[in-house]
């Protein structure tokens, strides 16, 4: 196997200006999140001259897990951490507030609105904008907090090596559950997919590439009911949904593949939600509290997409610029 | 056949004009290279030749026992950087740093040569007030993209401070310490042992670990 190197040329080459968020300063817009959304506001502040400050838990979001992008226009193809090394260069050439590790973890809405960060810190603002996108969707059963990080992932690009000649299951049959079981097709002895639903539901020519291996078995229209495990995962059970049996599955590894839910519980109760449990926008992406606005796949705007998501983030920075001139 | 091509080594090269002053790679391998003993060694080399300011050593992890014992080398591939008057600040590569992390490795000569960023005040001061021994591990894989940020880290507080040591360790290389350690997700960060973080955490994550020890 020739040997890779993902050299990031940009991290190396770029001069970043960012500077620490100040506690004392009441800045004219605050982004929440690292994704497209954010980086995108992040750089239409800047140009627009208002004071910006940025807190994300991490540069990037989902985008740093997808491998190759290819609807990203501008670009054929591009991996996923080659874009956000040139979004956060984009962001970090100006001399942007800015903290990175930290999730906010309440806001207020009053006119001078505070972001509270994970380690006691607040931070004032007049306008927010909410970009913190969504992350994996949780199985909630039994065993899955317990070995989170002991054999349960939701990484399969990062932890696949380590799986290497060991039996996995991947459960969710759609796109990312289906690519998981293909990376670790490659390496681990044995992978079985559980999927909810009578057919895979992820494109065709990834389940066609899933064919190929003969070391994968799909579960169909089964469920898992726990993940068994001392100190590490040792095995799961799942239901047969139309016959009610249950078996246990010996498993070294599992990779929950079920789907995204919005980072939305530090603004419940202050921002209106809808179903989903995504923030409700407008078209001009404010939010039902003045001075708050939100973008991207935080929102209830429909189709999560990496360009959709930085437009929206590029509108609502110009929405919360425009309400800062005029407060 | 190299591994750089023109090209990448002209923006290697040009990256590597930033050191500060010389750094010295020390490389420890054997006569009977191990499985990425000798891309290891490649590659080292390659990136040696790209800097008159980088020095590079290469010790037999067996015949120069003194060596091995002098830098607390316990496996191979292993790797230490030192700084311009040969100190070290405790700062190792266990498994080639290929793939992702080349970068951790560029951006740790960089560091070590002088060339870093400052570090906040109060990082610096929690830094400064460690008094007991600390040894970090980073395990990583070569295809995680979160995995740099932490080994970077981890090796800048090894460079802040005398009482830190910090390790990346290769977990597709050294699979018996992956699985001693329930490496199952990575990167996970062990601490002195005993004390485990998951994931790429900030410098306060792990000043916090730090001084519950
Ligand atoms: C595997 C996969 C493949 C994909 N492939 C494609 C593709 O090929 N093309 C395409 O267009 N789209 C693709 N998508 C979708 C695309 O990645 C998303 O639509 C896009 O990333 C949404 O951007 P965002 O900025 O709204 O949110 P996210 O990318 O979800 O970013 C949210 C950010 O907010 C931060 N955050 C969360 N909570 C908090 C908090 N409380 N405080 C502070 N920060 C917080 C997170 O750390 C993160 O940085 C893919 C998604 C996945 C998962």
């Amino acid at each position: 196997m020739p040997l890779e190197l993902n050299l990031n040329l940009a991290s190396f080459t770029e001069k970043h200006r960012a500077v620490p968020l100040q506690p004392n300063t009441i800045y004219d817009v605050l982004i929440l999140g690292g994704g497209p959304a954010a980086l995108a506001a992040a750089v239409y502040c800047m140009r627009k001259g208002v004071k910006t400050g940025l807190i994300s838990k991490d540069i990037g979001g989902q985008v740093i897990e997808t491998a190759g992008i290819e609807n990203y226009i501008g670009y054929k193809y591009i991996e996923g951490r080659e874009l956000v090394d040139k979004f956060r260069d984009q962001v970090k050439q100006f001399e942007i507030g800015y903290s990175e590790g930290l999730k906010a973890t309440s806001i207020t809405s009053d006119n001078i609105k505070k972001v509270y960060l994970e380690d006691g810190n607040f931070y004032q603002v007049k306008a927010l904008v909410i970009a913190t996108g969504k992350s994996s969707r949780k199985l909630n059963v039994p065993g899955e907090k317990k070995l989170t990080g002991k054999g349960v992932a939701y990484c399969a690009i990062c932890d696949a090596p380590l799986f290497a000649g060991k039996r996995v299951a991947v459960v969710g049959g759609g796109n990312s559950g289906i690519e998981a079981a293909i990376d670790l097709a490659k390496v681990a002895e044995y992978v079985t997919l559980i999927q909810f639903r009578d057919k895979l539901t992820g494109d065709k020519v990834l389940i066609d590439r899933l064919d190929i291996f003969n070391n994968v078995t799909i579960l169909l229209e089964h469920e898992v009911l726990e993940i068994n495990g001392t100190e590490k995962v040792e095995s799961i059970v799942v239901k047969d949904r139309k016959s009610d049996e249950k078996k246990q599955i010996d498993a070294q590894g599992v990779f929950i593949e079920i789907g995204l839910i919005p980072n939305t519980d530090f603004v419940k109760g202050i921002v209106e939600l809808n179903q989903y449990g995504e923030i409700k926008v407008d078209c001009a992406c404010r939010t039902n509290v003045p001075g708050i606005f939100a973008a991207g796949d935080v929102t209830s705007v429909p189709f999560k997409q990496i360009v959709i998501a930085a437009g929206e983030g590029a509108k609502a920075a110009l929405s919360a610029c425009d309400y800062v001139l005029k407060v | 056949m190299p591994l750089f091509d023109e090209k990448k080594k002209k923006e290697l090269g040009d990256i590597l004009k930033e050191l500060e002053n010389d750094v010295t790679i020390v490389y420890f391998t054997q006569e009977f290279e191990c499985n990425t003993c000798k891309d290891t060694k490649s590659l080292l080399k390659e990136i040696a030749g790209l800097s008159d300011k980088i020095n590079l050593d290469i010790y037999d992890f067996q015949k120069d026992s003194e060596k091995t014992k002098e830098y607390g080398i316990d496996k191979i591939p292993a790797i230490a950087i030192l700084d311009s008057k040969n100190f070290d600040p405790g700062i190792r590569f266990y498994g080639i740093p290929a793939g992702y992390e080349i970068n951790s490795f560029i951006k740790n000569l960089l560091e070590v040569s002088g060339k870093r960023e400052a570090l906040p005040e109060n990082i610096k001061k929690r830094i400064d007030s460690i008094k007991k021994d600390i040894h970090i591990q980073v395990f990583v894989t070569l295809v995680c993209p979160y995995c740099p940020s932490a080994v970077m880290t981890a090796h800048r507080l090894a460079l802040e401070s005398d009482k830190i040591k910090a390790d990346m360790v290769e977990s597709s290389t050294f699979t018996h310490l992956a699985l001693k350690y329930s490496v199952t997700g990575v990167p996970k960060i062990i601490i002195n042992e005993k004390h485990d973080l998951v994931g790429a955490q900030p410098i306060d994550k792990f000043l916090d670990v730090i001084e519950k020890i």
